[in-house]
């Protein structure tokens, strides 16, 4: 629910890198968003022509890429698949785990004309 | 939807749509970390989308530490009870420990005339529809809830087990709250704000009695399969069972926050960006 006030960061943070760089466009936007970042990569990308209408955004195309739920075990030390319900280890099955992906949301890499 | 729809922008965000908001944003670290261009005009960011939110924050954190105030953000469904775990912590507490309240709904004083009748200041945030409190309105906030002699500030954050799981807004610790009534496998099902949580609060445990359904074991387990360590305790603000227990979690953590302001050190909750610090952005 919280999606348009993402991509609206997002947009502020495409027209400093613009000024930056020195840009007249912006023509794709990359970013990262796994399962757990609470944020749901569809609604993400209807919001983001909203976010961007009559800004140097506007008319870039969103690119999201996906970031699998991975866990290390501090027990046995195996790094295994998770799910984002249930981040036990998938070898020895203990709760004792630490994130290894899954939580992105990142600005990857921008696009744009000079 | 509000998601598309645009009816969550509020005053404390509309600035990110303004056109004309280069005064916000010409601080130095908003010009920090990007890439140089590449052959191609690519250019490699890798920052997190949040960034101006996470920067306000840590302004924000930096005036909690500066009073040596502790800063609790709860965080829970609408009806679980915050308002009043508040309210008997106040009572049970008698004026042991300063405390602040922040409140944040989408419409009416309600809540924070709940906490002023109890005689602790309260400052409301209305949010409009928005559906989470973020970094920019706690600091606006603060200008109505003067930190100087607290030693707690309560932010209670705006009913919603998803979005307020996204935003730092300085706070030490996240309490998350979860009311028998709701079924114990909220854990399971909100990952993401259960992650957060540097303490679950098992609340309106004396409706235990006629909802046997939940069992506060299998909520437990449901919140350790998120590889969740935090403390678990259970509640009743109306019986005042398990209230000396989250009293005690409660001085505990405001004589740590004292000893770490007067050392010059803070600590952040446990928010989902904890991960991407560690392993999407190196040592940064």
């Amino acid at each position: 629910m919280h999606e348009l006030s993402v991509c609206q960061a997002l947009v502020d943070q495409l027209r400093d890198l613009a000024t930056r760089e020195s840009a007249q466009r912006i023509t794709r936007v990359l970013l990262r968003v796994g399962p757990l970042s609470g944020v749901v990569p569809d609604l993400l990308a209807h919001a983001f022509p909203i976010a961007a209408a009559e800004t140097i955004a506007e008319g870039a195309a969103l690119a999201i890429e996906d970031a699998r739920v991975r866990v290390r075990c501090r027990t046995c030390g195996a790094e295994t698949d998770a799910e984002p319900g249930s981040l036990v280890c998938g070898g020895c099955g203990d709760f004792r785990t630490d994130l290894v992906s899954g939580d992105e949301l990142l600005l990857v890499s921008v696009e744009l004309e000079r | 939807m509000c998601n598309t729809c645009g009816c969550n922008v509020t005053d404390a965000n509309r600035h990110l749509l303004d056109e004309h908001h280069d005064h916000h944003h010409g601080h130095d670290h908003h010009a920090a970390e990007a890439g140089t261009a590449a052959a191609g005009g690519s250019v490699a960011v890798l920052k997190r989308l949040l960034d101006a939110n996470d920067h306000e924050a840590a302004h924000n954190r930096e005036h909690f530490d500066e009073y040596g105030v502790l800063a609790i953000n709860l965080m829970s469904s609408p009806g679980s009870g915050k308002t009043r775990l508040l309210e008997a912590t106040i009572e049970a507490l008698g004026g042991e420990l300063r405390i602040g309240v922040i409140e944040g709904d989408l419409e009416t004083e309600n809540d924070a005339a709940r906490i002023r009748a109890k005689g602790v200041p309260a400052h409301q945030i209305t949010t409009g529809t928005a559906c989470h409190l973020d970094a920019h309105m706690i600091h606006h906030a603060l200008h109505h809830v003067p930190l100087r002699g607290l030693d707690v500030l309560f932010i209670e954050n705006v009913g919603n087990l998803v979005c307020p799981a996204s935003f730092d807004l300085g706070q030490h610790r996240n309490v998350t709250l979860l009311s028998v009534t709701e079924g114990d496998d909220k854990p399971a099902k909100y990952p993401v704000m259960f992650r957060a949580a540097d303490l679950m609060l098992i609340t309106k445990t004396d409706l235990l009695a006629v909802i046997d359904e939940f069992s506060p074991g299998r909520a437990t387990h449901a919140f350790r399969a998120l590889a969740q360590e935090s403390p678990v305790l259970a509640v009743s603000a109306k019986t005042g069972a398990g209230l000396e227990t989250w009293l005690a979690w409660l001085r505990s953590e405001v004589a740590a926050q004292k000893t770490r302001a007067a050392a010059g050190e803070t600590i952040r909750p446990k928010v989902q960006s904890d991960g991407v610090a560690q392993h999407s952005l190196g040592a940064a």
